[in-house]
């Protein structure tokens, strides 16, 4: 971690460098490589899932594209992007169009703040935390558009389903996330990974070195399932109700860019919620007397190791709970929202801030 | 504060307050919505349309319109020979073909007036059980889709892949069997059959339990079918239920033991009706409860048939079928139990002709759905999916 503040600044400078008005240095540095790891650990989640669920129901999955099927999600990307580019002719032409490239932007907007290690994130701002959840709610804008752009009942019903599920959820999220910002006494997502950050690896962690963390970190596990529509809440895309939800009109890319937004910010909520309670890029293992596992296994490459990896871990659980599951129903939904998650962060939230006051 | 009334339009609300007319309550203009569900929708199980009017999510009606899949079943039997109406049959409910042939068989054997070999009777029993088995795994499958879990589907799936690989090894083909003739049956069980079929038991009992806990005793499933779509046992006995359907409203109605046919007599099992502890009684999830524990008996069943079936050496099964069958001037209705209800067939025969005069067929899927608009009454659309997968009807048998 010595490195860090090095490395940072080299980052930075190169970062700063533009020609005219086009920053190609924040280009180089920050957009490339986020949206690389992005698109790459999407790939992967993509046959993480279609491996996983296949496994977890007899099968064996894709296996005829590359060794044991590797290279199936690239097949399948270069099958949409052969596919006619429909659009229905009594569609919003315009909402139709712009709707999934909203909801990519606002799953993708939100990597720009997600620490890769200590000496690579995208925009090391101030106020980390408060945008990725801010930034995320554009999300909504999207879906509406794309359901109402549509011109379909199955797509509207799905569209104002997946609003109202959005917005509903994302106050016990926020409220949990704000627990971890108390603990963190920052915003920025660099602190609070930097604070958890130690010798003795996970025992830093915030949900280790305090008694209440447990309940903020299950609360946004639960609402952030919510919030990227992953099963048991995937009511605003049911497929035994509303045929695909809002995306029922949609094929070809603008559907694929619609499922490459889902996964997108399925890993942005786990990266978050690795970084808000599990220590982001810093790495599990603790130095135990002489054998410094700890600071063997951390710096720059090892840190983007760790949070991919813890990112995965819960793309992991989201998959596992998706496939084992059944779906619940709208109104059941809002009333875990609203009677059960709303008031226990409520809760939590008082409890952390009675504990940072104490300690 | 005063009350002016309603004005300006029937939801606007005036009150009066410091001599100021202030507006507090103005819906907006709502419409009711007219949502075409199916016939190509993935919950409507086949080609069942429904016409919902819904307000916002609320189903303020809901019409079943059918007709998509009518295959003309009965013109067709009076224009082909008795035996020939067999392979029909196993159209009507494709998921459940050996029931259907038994149901027309009896139907025909009653009015020839003719004995069956016992083996015959119990391997007609073991082949319709294990049928009977599949069916309720798809039924059970397809609802757990509808309720959007899509493991405990594929897990129905390969273990009714068992099954389908039995009846075929048994008859030739995996779903439309031709297997029960008039008289007798298309042909003997291969040698190991009575093995493979206990291998089949021994193999489904611990599956079957895994699926109860995974998909039955799930907090989510529950909740999603507890106290839904529910049936008073006399409103469903006015509407002609029966199977599943009528036992899940507590009627304990099974022909196999009220109307015994083949050899169930001697068989001993029970009859599940939900006790209302776990489930109202009525509800989506008493039906589909009685379904997951009929699984259970007919297991029971199909081990004691293997049990009691007579080994006998050099066993023509196609012996006792008639050359021609020309049945005597008369008319019979006979019925069988089938995975979905009671499979009636009414024949007439003129006594010169080898095909019926006419065959109705009482199909219990179109009985079943016939209640259909008053269970999505003031339903959710979820809970209507829910209530259409509880049905479960197949379309084959619904339009014939």
């Amino acid at each position: 971690m010595s490195s860090s503040p090095s490395l940072n600044t080299w980052s930075d400078a190169l970062s700063g460098f533009s020609i005219g008005w086009f920053p190609l240095g924040l280009v180089i540095v920050a957009a490339i490589p986020l949206v690389f790891i992005a698109l790459y650990a999407l790939t992967y989640g993509v046959y993480g899932e279609r491996k996983i669920s296949a496994f977890m129901q007899d099968r064996l999955g894709p296996m005829e594209v590359g060794f044991w099927g590797i290279l199936q999600t690239l097949a399948d990307i270069l099958k949409l992007l052969q596919k006619e580019d429909i659009v229905p002719t009594v569609a919003d032409k315009f909402l139709f169009v712009i709707g999934p490239g909203i909801l990519f932007v606002g799953s993708f907007l939100a990597f720009a703040v997600l620490p890769f290690g200590p000496a690579f994130i995208g925009a090391d701002l101030n106020v980390g935390l408060f945008y990725a959840v801010g930034i995320v709610a554009i999300e909504a804008v999207g879906i509406l558009a794309v359901g109402w752009g549509s011109n379909n009942k199955w797509a509207l019903y799905g569209a104002v389903r997946s609003v109202a599920q959005i917005v509903s959820y994302e106050i016990p999220a926020s409220i949990a996330l704000l627990c971890a910002a108390m603990l963190a006494g920052t915003l920025s997502m660099q602190q609070i990974t930097m604070m958890q950050a130690g010798p003795g690896g996970f025992m830093h962690w915030f949900l280790f070195t305090n008694p209440i963390a447990w309940l903020p970190f299950l609360i946004y596990f639960i609402s952030s399932l919510a919030e990227t529509n992953r099963a048991p809440f995937d009511i605003p895309e049911a497929e035994s109700e509303l045929v695909a939800g809002y995306f029922t009109e949609y094929s070809g890319m603008k559907f694929a860019v619609i499922f490459l937004a889902e996964y997108g910010s399925m890993f942005m909520v786990s990266a978050i919620i690795s970084i808000a309670f599990l220590g982001g890029w810093t790495s599990p293992l603790p130095n135990i007397g002489g054998l410094e596992l700890n600071t063997m296994t951390s710096g720059p490459v090892w840190g983007a190791f760790w949070i991919i990896m813890k990112g995965f871990f819960f793309i992991f659980v989201q998959m596992w709970l998706r496939w084992t599951l059944p779906r619940l129903r709208v109104d059941q939904l809002m009333y875990l929202c609203w009677k059960v998650l709303t008031p226990f962060s409520l809760v939590s939230f008082v409890l952390t801030a009675i504990w940072v006051i104490n300690h | 504060m005063q009350e002016l009334g309603k004005a300006e339009t029937n939801s606007t609300r005036i009150i009066r307050q410091d001599d100021k007319r202030v507006i507090i309550e103005k819906d907006l203009d709502t419409e009711y919505m007219v949502l075409s569900m199916g016939p190509q929708h993935p919950s409507t199980h086949g080609v069942l349309r429904l016409e919902c009017i819904t307000d916002g999510e609320v189903v303020v009606e809901a019409e079943p319109y059918l007709g998509y899949l009518h295959r003309c079943f009965e013109k067709y039997c009076e224009k082909v020979d008795y035996p020939a109406i067999v392979p029909y049959t196993d159209r009507m409910d494709y998921l459940a073909g050996m029931n259907s042939e038994l149901a027309y068989c009896i139907t025909v054997e009653k009015l020839l007036d003719i004995e069956i070999p016992r083996r015959v009777e119990f391997i007609r029993v073991i082949v319709s059980e294990l049928n009977r088995i599949a069916s309720h795994l798809v039924a059970i499958g397809t609802y757990a889709i509808d309720l959007g879990a899509f493991t405990p589907f594929l897990f129905c799936f390969r273990d009714r892949e068992h099954i389908m690989s039995l009846l075929e090894w048994i008859s030739g083909a995996r779903m439309l069997y031709n297997y029960i003739w008039i008289g007798g049956l298309a042909y003997d069980v291969p040698a190991d059959f009575k093995t493979r079929v206990a291998e089949f038991v021994t193999y489904f009992r611990p599956k079957a339990k895994e699926l109860y806990q995974l998909l039955t005793e799930n907090e989510i499933f529950v909740k999603r079918t507890y106290d839904i779509g529910i049936m008073p046992a006399d409103v469903a006995i006015n509407y002609g239920w029966s199977g599943p359907m009528l036992r899940g409203s507590g009627v304990k109605w099974d022909l196999r033991r009220n109307d015994p046919y083949s050899v169930y007599p001697e068989l001993d099992f029970d009859v599940p009706v939900p006790d209302g502890k776990f489930s109202v009684v009525g509800d989506c999830l008493s039906r589909h409860l009685v379904r997951a524990l009929e699984m259970e008996e007919s297991l029971k069943i199909i081990e004691q048939c293997l049990d009691k079936m007579p080994e006998e050496p050099n066993f023509n099964s196609r012996a006792l079928i008639p050359k021609k069958i020309r049945p005597k001037a008369g008319e019979v209705y006979g019925r069988a139990e089938n995975p979905r209800g009671e499979l009636g067939y009414y024949i007439v025969s003129d006594g010169k002709s080898t095909s019926p005069l006419r065959c109705k067929a009482r199909s219990s899927c179109f009985v079943n759905l016939s209640a259909m608009k008053d269970l999505s009454k003031g339903q959710l659309i979820p809970d209507l999916v829910a209530i259409i997968g509880s049905i479960d009807i197949v379309l084959g048998e619904v339009d014939r």
